[in-house]
């Protein structure tokens, strides 16, 4: 089989990385996320209203007329589907949605209100706080599972890799404005646990291969187990990407955010296994000596 | 080894059939509890209300202080011990003592074994803190005592919430405790929570007091406003009546005014109570007060001693009914605040079942054919190990009836896309091992068993991040991270047992040929 030289590049991928990474923290840093109503709070309103012309425009004067703070409306999926959020939520008033759904159907016709969420201001914090933990919790216990299966230099290798993937994919969602709510953060963590899954395939082999011959360089040996496991990795990566391409175009809406997450997180954690993992472990001079240590101990 | 005794065969088919039955019994009625199950389907899938209530504990706070506050006073004065400035501030009850008595006082206050510790005997620990400072005592909810107190309202008012909701007749409510001031409320199938909002938005606070003569506020009087104008009255502070001896309401129809009114009727001590202040009161005006509003105060023309009677007060139809609703089930302890509220119509959960099933269709078929593709026999019994995961996995969250989600269909499908790898992996090594190893059966066997630590190290990874969204995430969220992690556990199942079963069979009478993988 032929080998491919995937060290020769190590440096010029780790530029790409860092440069994108601190393009994704700038843009964490100054532009934000774009959080939905379950982090931000506020009220989120799916309707339907009867095909025939874009009534875009109508509802959005419609509901610039009710008073409630700022208003975004945007098509959901095919013409007939709205999304409209805007921050005011006053779940206390009972009459709260009828009154606008009244209103709206004076201006628009026929609406059906298919989905409707509320969320107050210290739900939206909590959530916000929780989600924030989940992520933090997931990377630390990848952390001392792998430092408890592995030597420390997996385990801060393997960690680099999995912050990369994470800060990038947020950072990409910055970028488009994509928007956060809680299913982002269920795919973060799936995220975590895939890049993770991918990253200790290899070092598993580097490992192994670390045993096996004592005179090669971990230079050159990560690229011998970068190729073994290689068509592995390219395998599992298609058969993800296949099932999650079929959620992002058949899924329906309110996947679409989630699945495209979960995409973009398989394709750095596939990259990053590779391209960070690796070279940090060049980096840390592991060697022989590092495994062979260890099991004295 | 790829020997497999003839039990494991057997409990592997039993296992995996038993499981199929359960995924299959989703789809064809059986008449038989035990074993027709359902997958229950959440909110997002099935359409429905979910709303997270909180309870405003200020009142109840303040009523204890109060209460607190006069059963001081009164012991002290029984005790002879002159204290002064009795106050309430915020959340502590304030009062002032002579030099010579602080000490006393403060001894009463600690003494477990006081009539005004009787809170110390019952829990071991006091319900209030104090503190003294240059004479002046100030007393707080000790944590203990907050808690405490916040539990019997919350368990108070769950009970009310239940009572509201039971009565209006929803389909299977899910009614449960959060933390020590919420209450999370989940009603499948309403598509608008209207009126559920405005019926638990409501205290429900019931009294009857007299509208004084007096046109100013004084002491022991209040100003209230009516309901339905901006009418204001004086009322008296004195309760003749609560919602409390009320044991029936119902909307009516008045014969004689052709109005609708709620009558009610009064437990014994209530009929009691209220027939001695009407006849008492005979030409004075009663006000009937909801929630610190009027809603009517009819003059009292004759003593009511039959303990029933009636409320009017320009309702329709529908909003009597919602009184007597109230009225029936009782007053809150507190007022709740809805604090998060998610609807789905039953028309999007459809579309989002359709949805799911549609791309766990397509993306199941891709999986499969891009594996027949890239290895074709072994593709198939890759095939075969991912399709017994998909039953064994529904039949799985059928048996614990699991609540699926549109996340967790989402979780299903990700399975599929993921449960190949450890297949692949093991294939990939097999390829590996058959390099160096012409007997195959032990090349297949060492394919096996070297990449089980990694096939290990890789699930659990992912199993962890499982466990981690399962304790964190709420709702739809919790669906994907069950759907997950009961995947992963599946998968193993079946590439270990399944999968491998069949790969034994395969080389064991393929072991002359040629090439096999």
């Amino acid at each position: 089989m032929k080998i491919i030289k995937f060290n020769n590049f190590y440096r010029q991928f780790n530029i790409i990385s860092l440069i994108l990474i601190i393009i994704s923290l700038i843009l964490l840093l100054f532009k934000g996320l774009n959080y939905g109503v379950d982090f931000k709070g506020g009220t989120l309103i799916e309707l339907r209203v009867d095909p025939g012309s874009s009534k875009i425009s109508l509802i959005r004067d419609s509901f610039n007329q009710m008073n409630l703070g700022d208003v975004s409306v945007k098509n959901f999926g095919n013409e007939t589907d709205y999304i409209v959020k805007f921050e005011k939520q006053n779940s206390n008033d009972p009459k709260f949605i009828d009154n606008i759904k009244q209103k709206l159907s004076n201006s628009v016709g026929n609406v059906d209100f298919r989905r409707v969420e509320n969320v107050g201001p210290k739900v939206s914090a909590e959530l916000l706080r929780s989600g924030i933990i989940a992520i933090g919790l997931s990377l630390a216990a990848m952390l001392i599972y792998i430092w408890i299966r592995f030597e420390w230099q997996f385990s801060l290798a393997a960690i680099i890799a999995l912050f990369h993937d994470v800060i990038i994919t947020l950072g990409i969602f910055s970028f488009f404005s994509l928007e956060i709510n809680l299913s982002i953060v269920a795919a973060v963590l799936t995220i975590v646990g895939y890049s993770m899954n991918d990253t200790v395939v290899i070092f598993d082999r580097v490992r192994e291969n670390l045993k096996k011959y004592s005179d090669i360089k971990i230079f050159e040996l990560t690229n011998i187990s970068i190729n073994e496991t290689l068509s592995r990795t390219i395998i599992t990566s298609i058969t993800t990407l296949l099932a999650l391409f079929s959620i992002y175009i058949f899924g329906g809406e309110i996947l679409k955010g989630f699945s495209l997450a979960m995409i973009l997180g398989v394709i750095f954690g596939t990259y990053s296994s590779i391209y960070i993992a690796n070279p940090i472990l060049v980096m840390l001079k592991v060697s022989q000596k590092t495994i062979i240590k260890e099991e004295e101990n | 080894m790829l020997y497999f005794s003839k039990l494991r065969v057997f409990s592997v088919l039993i296992f995996t059939l038993i499981f199929s039955y359960f995924t299959l019994s989703n789809f064809i009625k059986v008449d038989d509890e035990y074993f027709s199950k359902n997958i229950k389907l959440g909110l997002d899938l099935q359409g429905g209300s979910y709303l997270l209530l909180e309870i405003d504990n200020k009142p109840v706070v303040t009523q204890k202080l109060q209460s607190k506050l006069l059963e001081l006073k009164r012991y002290f004065k029984e005790q002879k011990i002159i204290l002064k400035n009795f106050t309430i501030d915020q959340n502590s009850i304030l009062f002032e003592s002579n030099n010579e008595n602080v000490d006393k006082v403060k001894n009463i206050l600690d003494d477990d074994k006081s009539e005004i510790n009787q809170y110390f005997q019952q829990y071991k620990s006091h319900q209030f803190d104090f503190i003294e400072d240059n004479n002046i005592f100030k007393l707080t909810l000790s944590n203990y005592g907050l808690v405490l107190l916040k539990n019997s309202s919350l368990d108070q008012a769950i009970e009310i919430v239940r009572r509201r909701i039971d009565e209006i007749g929803t389909n299977e409510p899910n009614i449960l405790k959060r933390g020590n001031d919420r209450i999370l409320v989940e009603l499948p199938g309403l598509d608008d929570p209207g009126r559920i909002k405005s019926l638990l938005g409501k205290t429900a606070n019931l009294t009857f007091q007299f509208i004084t003569q007096s046109s100013e506020e004084s002491f022991g009087t209040e100003k209230l406003m009516f309901e339905d104008s901006t009418e204001e009255a004086i009322v008296s502070k004195r309760i003749i009546l609560s919602g409390d001896n009320l044991v029936d309401a119902k909307p009516t129809m008045d014969t004689q005014t052709n109005e609708t009114v709620v009558s009610f009727s009064l437990d014994r001590v209530g009929a009691k109570k209220f027939g001695k202040a009407t006849s008492t009161g005979v030409g004075k005006r009663l006000a009937i007060i909801l929630d610190g509003k009027i809603i009517s105060a009819p003059n009292v023309q004759e003593p009511i001693i039959g303990g029933s009677g009636q409320i009017s007060g320009d309702f329709t139809f529908q909003s009597a009914t919602d009184l007597a609703l109230l009225l029936r089930s009782g007053a809150l302890p507190a007022p709740l605040n809805i604090i998060e509220e998610r609807t789905v119509g039953p028309d999007l959960g459809q579309d989002s079942i359709d949805a799911g099933i549609l791309s766990l269709i397509i993306g199941f078929s891709l999986v499969v054919l891009f594996m027949v593709y890239k290895y074709k026999i072994f593709g198939i019994i890759a095939n075969l190990a991912l399709i017994s995961n998909l039953f064994l996995l529904i039949g799985v969250l059928t048996l614990f009836e699991a609540t699926l989600t549109l996340p967790g269909i989402a979780g299903i499908i990700l399975t599929v896309g993921m449960a190949v790898d450890a297949n692949v992996l093991i294939f990939e090594r097999i390829k590996e091992e058959v390099k160096n190893e012409k007997n195959y059966i032990i090349a297949f066997d060492s394919g096996y068993t070297k990449s089980r630590t990694t096939i290990l190290d890789a699930n659990i990874t992912t199993l962890i991040a499982a466990f981690i969204l399962f304790f964190m995430g709420s709702g739809p969220i919790k669906g994907f991270s069950i759907t997950l992690g009961v995947g992963i556990l599946t998968t193993l199942f079946s590439v270990y047992f399944i999968a491998r079963l069949f790969t034994a069979f395969f080389v064991i009478k393929n072991k002359n040929k040629e090439r096999i993988i």
